[in-house]
């Protein structure tokens, strides 16, 4: 397990398939979990590899991606319901949940990436 | 019929509003969208539909009738002893009023996706005021450009060649050699890349480095310690001087401020920040809002009820809470009873622990596509698209109002006209009770 930082946010391509998150191309641009190449190292894991990101909130497995703007420990997966799965839901007093700053735990894993279907069949099952 | 182009269109993506998208319209349909950016071209062009209303029956959708998805929805919602209305961005203000008119009908909590995105913005301007100035005034005066906890190269991807970097300005006719650039945020950002300067903070340490950055300006450099949240005092007393020294600064604040720790105690710290950068020069906030009406969600909801997000109507009257009457606050507290998503996508965008709930209780969904709310919701109304198949007015970031154009026709009831339609049933069953 390596003790990481999650921030996430906005990308292009997420923001490119607002209106279409029930695609192929939306899975591509939210589940996924960008990191630097030191960390990548680290977790053994290669681009596109799936890895699994746990919080105190739970977990989610997304595809590894690099991006070495990120410092390191810290990891970043587009807003979205992957995201989701995972952030701290306190609203900090003013309504807002913690979308960024949550501490979190990375490892490789041979887990598949859930559809958004059956990302949210998750939580109807309680 | 001939290809038509429709010229000035209104993008309805984000908050900047680009007023000056060109969609080309073939025998009624759209089939090409120029000078948007890629989020506004794919929301422009559009893709497959919820092709009708539906309800759902043990576990699977059913299509039925606008008629039948209404009068469920009103049922619902008249039943409901602690309803929540919740979405409002994406739609034109004339919806959202008759949202709040709706709200105050069935005594429910009304919120809009600022609740999860800058609600704690507002909630600091509210305690420390709002430093604004139009974008038309960063084009043309901005010398100085502080991008603070935002990505505008992804999340507003003109933002910069439109408005305040590239843009060729009345007083800054060089444009971006007239301009310093600044990027401040926990990664280097594709628009910390196009920056002048980069400058890396750690997460959540947003606070501590206004603090630092007023006390350097107070003259009291002295007693900053040699690094705060990561970032050189010697870098901290270089942006201190650039802000003092330009002429017109503006910074641009993202959720790396509204989504971290201190939130809304982030903005009124960076207000505070620019108000005492008045003292030497004219510097001003703008927040970079993400939804395209989602700033005028919050004007249409002030001045209906005096707050702009996180409304609870179940006392008879207006009270306002955020922390206590915002969506997530309610439904972490398992308290709703029902709800409304409209012009929002709460499935994609809310935490795990709150879809936990709304998996529980009747939801109902208004929203032109399938999404992960859709996936949630007992009934579904599809709906036109605000700003490209009905007109109405949008709030962009820096709060202008601006007309938003119908540039097809379609055969979908609106937002509005679904909205009015559920309020005389819910009047019909509220008053036959």
């Amino acid at each position: 397990m390596n003790e990481v930082i999650l921030i996430t946010g906005r990308t292009i391509a997420q923001g490119s398939n607002l209106e279409n998150k029930m695609s192929d191309a939306y899975i591509d641009a939210a589940a996924r979990c960008e990191m630097n190449e030191n960390l990548l190292t680290r977790i053994g894991a290669s681009v596109g590899d799936a890895v699994k990101v746990s919080t105190r909130f739970g977990e989610v497995v997304v595809n590894a991606e690099k991006d070495d703007g990120l410092p390191d420990g810290h990891i970043f997966i587009p807003m979205g319901p992957w995201a989701n799965a995972i952030v701290d839901p306190d609203t900090g007093g003013v309504g807002t949940p913690a979308f960024k700053g949550v501490p979190a735990n990375i490892e490789k894993t041979d887990e598949a990436v859930l559809s958004v279907k059956d990302l949210i069949a998750r939580y109807r099952e309680g | 019929m001939a290809a038509e182009t429709v010229s000035n269109v209104v993008c309805p993506l984000c908050g900047c509003l680009c007023d000056d998208i060109e969609v080309i319209v073939e025998n009624g349909k759209i089939s090409n969208v120029k000078k948007a950016c890629p989020l506004g071209k794919n929301k422009i062009m559009g893709h497959d539909r919820i092709k009708a209303p539906m309800i759902r029956e043990n576990g699977e959708f059913k299509e039925v009738s606008y008629d039948d998805a209404i009068e469920k929805s009103a049922q619902i919602l008249a039943q409901a002893k602690r309803p929540l209305l919740y979405g409002w961005a994406s739609l034109i203000c004339e919806a959202q009023r008759k949202g709040v008119e709706l709200a105050e009908e069935i005594g429910a909590l009304i919120d809009t996706t600022a609740s999860v995105c800058h609600g704690s913005t507002v909630v600091g301007v509210q305690g420390r005021g709002a430093p604004g100035c139009t974008l038309g005034e960063v084009k043309n005066r901005a010398d100085l450009v502080i991008y603070w906890g935002c990505n505008p190269q992804e999340a507003h991807p003109r933002h910069r060649a439109r408005y305040a970097h590239s843009v060729k300005g009345m007083y800054r006719p060089n444009g971006k050699k007239d301009r310093k650039v600044f990027v401040i945020d926990v990664r280097e950002t594709k628009t910390a890349k196009v920056a002048d300067e980069f400058v890396k903070i750690d997460p959540g340490y947003d606070y501590m480095a206004f603090s630092a950055l007023r006390t350097i300006l107070a003259g009291h450099a002295d007693v900053v310690p040699d690094t705060v949240g990561g970032v050189a005092k010697e870098k901290l007393v270089e942006m201190v001087d650039a802000m003092k020294s330009c002429e017109f600064g503006v910074i641009f604040g993202g959720m790396g401020l509204t989504q971290t720790r201190c939130r809304y105690k982030n903005l009124e710290n960076v207000i505070s920040l620019v108000d005492e950068l008045n003292a030497h020069t004219k510097f001003t906030l703008i927040p970079m809002r993400g939804h395209y009406n989602v700033n005028g969600s919050g004007h249409t909801l002030a001045w209906l009820t005096g707050y702009p997000f996180a409304i609870d109507f179940s006392r008879g009257y207006a009270w306002y809470n955020p922390g206590e009457t915002a969506s997530n606050d309610v439904l972490l507290r398992r308290e709703v009873d029902a709800m409304m998503a409209i012009a929002g996508d709460p499935g994609a965008h809310f935490p795990g622990e709150s879809l936990r709930h709304m998996a529980k209780i009747p939801l109902i969904q208004i929203d032109p596509y399938a999404n992960p709310t859709t996936e949630l919701a007992d009934v579904v109304i599809p709906t036109a698209i605000s700003g490209v198949e009905v007109d109405g007015t949008a709030y962009r970031m820096d709060g202008v109002p601006i007309r938003t154009r119908k540039v097809v026709e379609t055969e979908y009831l609106t937002d509005e006209e679904v909205l009015e339609r559920i309020l005389t049933r819910v009047r019909e069953l509220k008053g036959g009770n």
